[in-house]
């Protein structure tokens, strides 16, 4: 049997690499898969990196190659796999990546990101890599002094736009909203519109691309009139958004309507536990780096603290010889700070648990305790007798 | 691997006979990178039924166009100096090029 993980984090961008520091730091055994050779995610693959916090001079890839010294630092584990097949109920956890090694764990943080999505318009596929791009960095070198188009208004499409100005003679950026309306944040409009180089079609969509060998037009349709018409061009650039990357726990995990992963709280934990979803893969309002950074930390220490939850609970209750008595209280509850004083006080020959639902919700949930006190008698594992708010006199009867 | 460019291209490629296969990369290109110890190993291993070479489209630009590539990665198939295929895109993989060869060999 392979080695038993405490937590594997599938995907090295900037939210699984976060979840790697926080967790190795926190002495979890952690196991990071990652498709690529080059650990860091998008990040890799664009230049500036403007809103990160305190961090003034430095490039986007820098910034993730940082991320990914600081995670083995702490000994993060890192491998290359593509994770493939999960297995994710129960309590050892396992993920299969697509050479067909198995790997297992106590926990696993989902953190695969975000992948472009694709238009989907005639000529796209046939002219990938002959003027149709994806990736500015990638591509920019060959429109020197040439034209393109960026499809796209959200804040990638038009960093991107103003990127390529560097190096393109014009960038005509084609809008599907109204005159003046744009996703991307406003200090990014406001640089694309003091640009010189950068034009602007608005109500517009892009409906073909054509050309022979090479791109040489953009076929645009406005989305009011319906009309089109022919735009020269040399490489037209697509920057309409992403797509989480879900394929492979698309049947385990529950997902929003576009296919994110839904979480239930800022634990950021799914419906399966012990299984948490950080970074751009999941529901949520912002998709950025420090949120996705954000998001690593969250769900590591969630991590960490469902382990440490499920092997107490397994060592002292599940696996021990003696009967046990689970008390379930809160702080705020005087009645069951009563039931547990008298638990204490009585010369018990039982074993006894103290829960405290306020901080774990997971046993409470698991034993359906919706109401405390509860006390719960548990013999070799399984539950054999239960009493809601029993009143102090029952409590002897009950023991 | 052979390194080609504006010089030797025409020897190396174009009036090369057989199959040749020229790995399109920049710098810029992460996915390039990414690939490159893949197309390495495919060059050791198939390297006595296929020419592998590369070219660094640094300075080879006007070069790369004249092959109708302008996207990278780009992986460009010539059988007796003709251009026969052409794999692109940044979300190209190892299997897709490996299976490409395959049918050249
Ligand atoms: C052009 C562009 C410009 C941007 N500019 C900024 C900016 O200026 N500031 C900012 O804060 N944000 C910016 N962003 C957004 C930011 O990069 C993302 O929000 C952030 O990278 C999300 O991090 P992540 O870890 O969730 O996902 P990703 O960065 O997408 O990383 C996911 C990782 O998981 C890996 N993976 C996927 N599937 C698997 C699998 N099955 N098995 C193993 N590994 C897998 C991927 O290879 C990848 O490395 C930009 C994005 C783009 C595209």
């Amino acid at each position: 049997m392979s080695k038993k993980y405490d937590v594997i984090i599938v995907g090295g961008g900037p939210a699984g690499l976060s979840a790697a520091v926080y967790a190795s730091r926190s002495k979890l055994d952690t196991l990071l898969l990652e498709q690529n050779r080059k650990v860091g995610g998008q990040p890799t693959t664009y230049e500036e990196m403007e809103n990160y916090p305190g961090v003034l001079d430095t490039t986007a890839p820098e910034l993730v190659k940082n991320f990914r010294e600081h995670a083995e630092k702490f000994g993060t584990e890192i491998e290359r796999g593509e994770v493939k097949d999960v297995s994710l109920d129960g309590r050892i956890k396992s993920v299969t990546t697509k050479d067909g090694k198995e790997y297992r764990a106590k926990s696993v943080i989902i953190a695969t990101g975000a992948e472009p999505r694709k238009l989907g318009v005639k000529g796209e596929a046939e002219f990938k890599g002959k003027g149709v791009s994806y990736c500015a960095t990638c591509d920019a070198d060959f429109f020197v002094d040439l034209e393109v188009v960026v499809v796209g208004n959200g804040n990638s499409a038009i960093e991107e736009a103003i990127y390529l100005t560097k190096f393109a003679s014009k960038v005509t950026v084609i809008v599907i909203h109204e005159e003046g309306v744009m996703d991307a944040e406003k200090i990014l409009q406001e640089r694309a519109y003091s640009n010189d180089k950068i034009e602007f079609v608005w109500n517009s969509t892009l409906e073909e691309v054509k050309g022979e060998g090479l791109v040489d037009t953009a076929v645009l349709k406005n989305i009011k009139t319906g009309e089109t018409t022919d735009l020269s061009c040399d490489g037209i650039f697509i920057f309409i958004g992403r797509v989480p990357r879900i394929d492979f726990v698309e049947e385990e995990l529950e997902l929003n309507e576009n296919g994110y992963i839904e979480v239930n709280s800022e634990r950021l934990d799914t419906n399966i536990s012990g299984v948490y979803a950080a970074g751009d893969v999941r529901d949520k309002y912002l998709r950025q780096v420090i949120t996705a950074a954000s998001d690593g930390a969250a769900a590591a220490m969630a991590a960490g603290g469902y382990i440490e939850e499920e092997d107490y609970w397994q060592e002292n209750v599940l696996e021990t010889e003696e009967t046990v008595l689970v008390a379930f209280w809160s702080p705020t509850n005087e009645e069951s700070l009563e039931v547990i004083n008298r638990l204490e006080k009585i010369g018990l020959d039982a074993k006894l648990v103290k829960i405290d639902t306020y901080k774990n919700t997971l046993v409470s949930e698991r034993y359906d305790v919706n109401e405390i006190p509860t006390v719960l008698k548990i013999e070799d594992g399984e539950v054999v007798d239960r009493t809601v708010n029993p009143k102090l006199e029952e409590i002897n009867e009950f023991i | 691997m052979l390194e080609v460019n504006k010089e030797n291209y025409e020897e190396e490629v174009l009036n090369a006979e057989g199959v040749v296969m020229v790995d399109f990369w920049g710098e810029g290109c992460e996915r390039c990178l990414e690939l490159m110890p893949d197309v390495e190993a495919f060059a050791e291993e198939y390297g006595d039924k296929i020419k592998f070479a590369k070219l660094n489209i640094k300075g080879n630009r006007r070069l790369a166009m004249s092959q109708q590539v302008m996207g990278l990665p780009s992986m460009v198939f010539y059988v007796d100096g003709e251009k026969k295929s052409h794999l692109s895109g940044d979300e190209l993989t190892a299997e897709e090029i490996e299976e490409e060869i395959k049918k050249y060999l």
